[in-house]
């Protein structure tokens, strides 16, 4: 269908516009706002492939939560612009500096070789057939198989998360002997 | 004959216009009722029995001068309200609110009353409601103030301990119906057991349906948890520094949202369009007199209960209301369980 | 229709945004954001393999990751509190004390 690639360019674009910025501009609130767009752009392409449960969990979990969490922080911390690098530490040996260039553009180019080469000819045309869509897309299937296959997979993680709320917890305290 | 499209565009802007309506006429009864409840007589001026006063204020808030404080940040200043209304309207999309139709015999075949049909719609609500909290910390952080950022980190702070149980309230009904479509949901609350007794969830779930009003209603920032604009601390909380029609819009959103947590209300747990005497074409009345039900009880809880102590409505979430939950869910998973759907 | 490589493809570039980041930016938490941006990319990949092959297991995994990154996010932010507590700045290049 045309209209799913057009929402995938425009889905596409978006998620790397808003993620160029992020990492592009100095206020880190700033950030933390844009990669909320970013990760709605990502809840889309997930619609278009076939998981509303993930994109709904995406928008729920990362930018419902985790980004709160973020934005939290930057305020509280009331996080300023980060400074321009010293100009004088920019300086270095332009042997390195154009080592580094040659290098990157030679990553950039074996990569898209990579991508463009190998997954053509791992999958063929690569476009997705349409089979078993539905039960894909069902929360019923996912969860048959969430609380059966990874079941104990399940269980570690509520343990990891106790884990990490307790050290949260632990590292965010004051100490009153130190302060 | 309508093709089905112009027919959904047209549902499309009805809901919206109807939302906007709805949070004049919210208006309009909150101020008569809370006259009615403290013996005055409430606006009387403007129109018969004042019934032109909202009228009155979207004119004057319209007209009023746009005032931006000079250390606010300016985009976020501007974006903060735009989300807050955003997120409101947003939620109703995946509402039912009525069965088929094919309005009156304009349409060949019936569309179901309801903006979108999504199969996760719980989990949208849920998702949309999460992102409200963005508007309202943003208008406390940018607006550059203590008491707009007081304010603000209350009210998420508030509105992220509440949304737990809130989500454990909703999954509680979704164990008992089975599903994740709202649309289903109301379908399985239509009959009645022992032929007078309406198959409404609220029966099977009453403790669920306590804690979803509650958590609603401080989800909402309504009184008695109204902290994030408690006047006599905060001013007026996060929307201390706006004015005009941004101020209309942090206003619009919050009745917005009232109507929104009622409408799902009724859909999960009183059954929807469901309801005696009334063809299923007609059920839409019967959501519109449930929901004017629970509107009336926000209002009326509102002008009855004075305002928690802060620490007191922590406590109520985290010790009480959670827990609550918790128990009412496990509860429910092992009735279904024993007994079957 | 978009194919399997077209998901690939966006899905490098956005990791290879992140992985820039880490490298460019000198905020402890735009850097923690950019390691945000890479586990997204991740999880872009392992949905759209999990569509391709027919399988529910690729949605599966995406849950365990967003579950590991809200705990990366809330143990990573509490050390960044920690750290701003002590030298007041959120520069990873102050923190050199172990660096001989």
């Amino acid at each position: 269908m045309a209209g799913d690639l057009a929402f995938f360019y425009v889905f596409a674009a978006v998620a790397v516009g808003t993620s160029l910025l992020v990492i592009g501009q100095r206020n880190p609130i700033y950030s933390v706002l844009l990669l909320i767009a970013s990760f709605g752009a990502l809840a889309g392409l997930y619609v278009l492939l076939d998981a509303p449960f993930v994109a709904v969990t995406q928008i729920i979990v990362y930018a419902g939560a985790i980004m709160v969490l973020f934005l939290f922080v930057v305020m509280l911390l009331n996080a300023p612009r980060e400074e321009p690098i010293d100009p004088e530490r920019l300086v270095e040996p332009q042997g390195a500096r154009w080592f580094g260039a040659l290098l990157a553009v030679f990553l950039l180019v074996e990569l898209g070789w990579a991508v463009a080469r190998g997954s053509r000819a791992l999958f063929g045309r690569a476009s997705f057939d349409s089979v078993r869509v539905e039960q894909l897309s069902s929360v019923r299937f996912i969860g048959t198989v969430l609380y059966s296959d990874y079941a104990f997979a399940f269980e570690v993680t509520s343990i990891l998360i106790l884990v990490a709320m307790v050290g949260a917890v632990l590292l965010a305290r004051r100490h009153e002997k130190e302060v | 004959m309508i093709p089905i499209v112009v027919a959904q565009i047209a549902l499309l802007l009805f809901v919206f216009f109807m939302l906007l309506n709805s949070a004049a006429v919210m208006v309009y009864m909150e101020r008569k009722v809370a006259a009615l409840i403290q013996q005055r007589y409430g606006p009387y001026l403007v129109g018969p029995h004042g019934v032109l006063q909202p009228l009155a204020d979207i004119v004057k808030l319209l007209f009023k001068e746009e005032l931006r404080p000079k250390a606010a940040d300016r985009y976020l200043f501007v974006l903060a309200p735009i989300i807050s209304a955003a997120a409101a309207f947003a939620a109703f999309a995946v509402i039912p609110f009525g069965g088929d139709t094919t309005f009156f015999g304009l349409l060949e075949e019936p569309v179901p009353l309801q903006v979108a049909d999504v199969n996760v719609a719980v989990l949208v609500i849920f998702a949309v409601a999460s992102m409200s909290v963005y508007g309202i910390v943003l208008a406390g952080w940018s607006s550059n103030s203590k008491y707009s950022l007081l304010g603000a980190l209350r009210s998420s702070a508030q509105m992220i301990s509440y949304e737990l149980s809130y989500g454990l309230a909703l999954a509680s009904v979704l164990v008992v119906a089975g599903s994740l479509s709202l649309r289903d949901i109301v379908d399985t609350q239509a009959g009645y057991w022992w032929g007078f007794i309406p198959k409404w969830s609220i029966f099977l779930q009453p403790i669920g349906f306590f804690v979803f009003l509650t958590a609603g209603i401080a989800e909402t920032n309504r009184a008695p948890f109204d902290f994030p604009e408690a006047e006599q601390e905060l001013v007026a909380g996060y929307h201390t520094e706006y004015s005009s029609m941004s101020f209309a819009m942090f206003f619009l959103a919050e009745y917005v949202n009232m109507v929104t947590v009622s409408a799902v209300a009724t859909d999960l747990f009183l059954g929807g369009w469901h309801g005696p005497f009334l063809p299923e074409s007609w059920g839409w009345i019967w959501f519109l007199i449930k929901l004017s039900g629970l509107l009336f009880f926000y209002i009326w809880i509102r002008w009855t209960l004075p305002r928690y102590r802060y620490d007191q409505l922590m406590a109520f979430g985290w010790k009480v209301l959670l827990p609550l939950a918790v128990i009412n869910l496990l509860l429910t998973s092992a009735g279904v369980l024993y007994f079957g759907r | 229709m978009a194919t399997l490589n077209d998901y690939l493809v966006l899905s490098a570039v956005l990791f290879t945004i992140g992985a820039a980041g880490v490298f460019l930016r000198r905020n402890l938490i735009t850097i923690l954001l950019a390691v945000e941006i890479m586990l997204n990319a991740v999880n872009l990949t392992f949905v759209a393999f999990g569509r391709f092959h027919g399988s529910v297991d690729g949605q599966i995994i995406v849950f365990f990751v967003m579950t590991v990154a809200a705990a990366e996010a809330a143990v990573g932010l509490a050390i960044v509190i920690a750290m701003f507590r002590h030298r007041g700045t959120l520069n990873p290049e102050a923190f050199k004390t172990l660096k001989w």
